[in-house]
């Protein structure tokens, strides 16, 4: 499975929506993705890619586009 | 069968006293237990023993729990190594003080940086794996100070009462997810932490203690034992004073 599959399915199996709804996708657009939500979608890709997600970037990942950045920075080493 | 089988325990500040006898004692109960501490090699000795004598792995690490990416790597290690965590005891400590007007900002902030700020955020690292696992146990160390207060141990007092604050809050937040969050309050125990007041002092103090003595880390241990364990399923929020009937 890419990278980017398994980004993707965190968001799908955390908040249960389909994957054609993603691009674009912010914090709180949907009711799924509320403080609760986040932590599951946060958990589901810490166990997807194996890391630690530091608590500042936690709070800065807002949207699925900034949870790539994120994920992209040196320490987490995630390519997409 | 111990109390503790199996459990995955991690507890901070286990390099002596109350943290060192909590180690002993889960490990005793059968649970395989990761302990820190700040000084290099101190927990060699004590965990190989402990590890030989109940046949169970007790695993030292050495951090500074204010270190946020040192605890996070902790806990990433627990998780690859064990898969789970289902008990936190966050033990580490220091009580720095001094009388009010004399009390810098400086000794202020270290002060709660290890026995508040070290604290929530390895409740925060922590509570990311239990809630996963949609349980674990939380025992946080407050003070008999911190709810009764001590002339001259303002800043203490202080930190040990926003722990008592932080255990009710995260009780409440993480119940839900079948994580339960209590604290012990200490009273007069016979660490060296304690002992360096001096002896005119410990008989001063012992003269508050109803029960005519000090307290030793096993009665502490034995308190962090029962909230750890499976027989306080139903008891969270709660801080349980251990301290003698302790008036101060």
């Amino acid at each position: 499975m890419t990278n980017i599959e398994k980004y993707n399915n965190a968001f799908v199996n955390s908040l249960e929506i389909t994957e054609d709804r993603l691009a674009g996708l912010k914090y709180q657009d949907i009711e799924a993705w509320d403080s609760v939500g986040h932590m599951t979608l946060v958990a589901a890709i810490e166990d997807a890619f194996d890391i630690m997600l530091d608590t500042d970037d936690i709070i800065d990942f807002n949207s699925y586009e900034k949870g790539k950045e994120i994920l992209s920075k040196e320490e987490y080493g995630v390519a997409f | 069968m111990g109390l503790l089988d199996g459990k995955v325990c991690f507890v901070t500040g286990a390099g002596r006293g109350i943290g060192e006898e909590t180690v002993r004692r889960f490990a005793e109960e059968g649970a395989i237990v990761y302990g820190t501490d700040l000084i290099n090699g101190s927990m060699d000795e004590s965990f190989g023993k402990f590890c030989t004598q109940y046949k169970t792995e007790v695993i030292p690490m050495y951090f500074d729990v204010t270190d946020e990416t040192a605890s996070k790597s902790a806990i990433m290690q627990i998780k690859r190594e064990q898969g789970r965590l289902d008990v936190l005891v966050n033990n580490a400590g220091i009580m720095q003080d001094n009388v009010i007007g004399m009390i810098s900002y400086e000794l202020m902030k270290k002060v709660f940086d290890v026995n508040v700020f070290a604290v929530l955020q390895i409740t925060q690292l922590a509570a990311k794996l239990m809630m996963r696992q949609r349980s674990g146990s939380i025992v946080n160390i407050s003070s008999i100070v911190g709810s009764e207060g001590a002339a001259g141990q303002t800043v203490y007092s202080a930190s040990k009462g926003a722990v008592a604050a932080m255990t009710k809050a995260a009780s409440k937040e993480l119940s839900p997810y079948g994580i339960r969050v209590n604290a012990v309050a200490p009273g007069l125990i016979n660490t060296d932490l304690f002992r360096a007041i001096g002896e005119k002092k410990i008989q001063e103090n012992l003269s508050h203690v109803r029960m005519g003595r000090l307290g030793e880390p096993i009665d502490v241990a034995n308190v962090i034992t029962f909230l750890a364990s499976d027989m306080s399923a139903y008891v969270t929020g709660e801080i349980i004073g251990v301290d003698g009937e302790t008036h101060v």
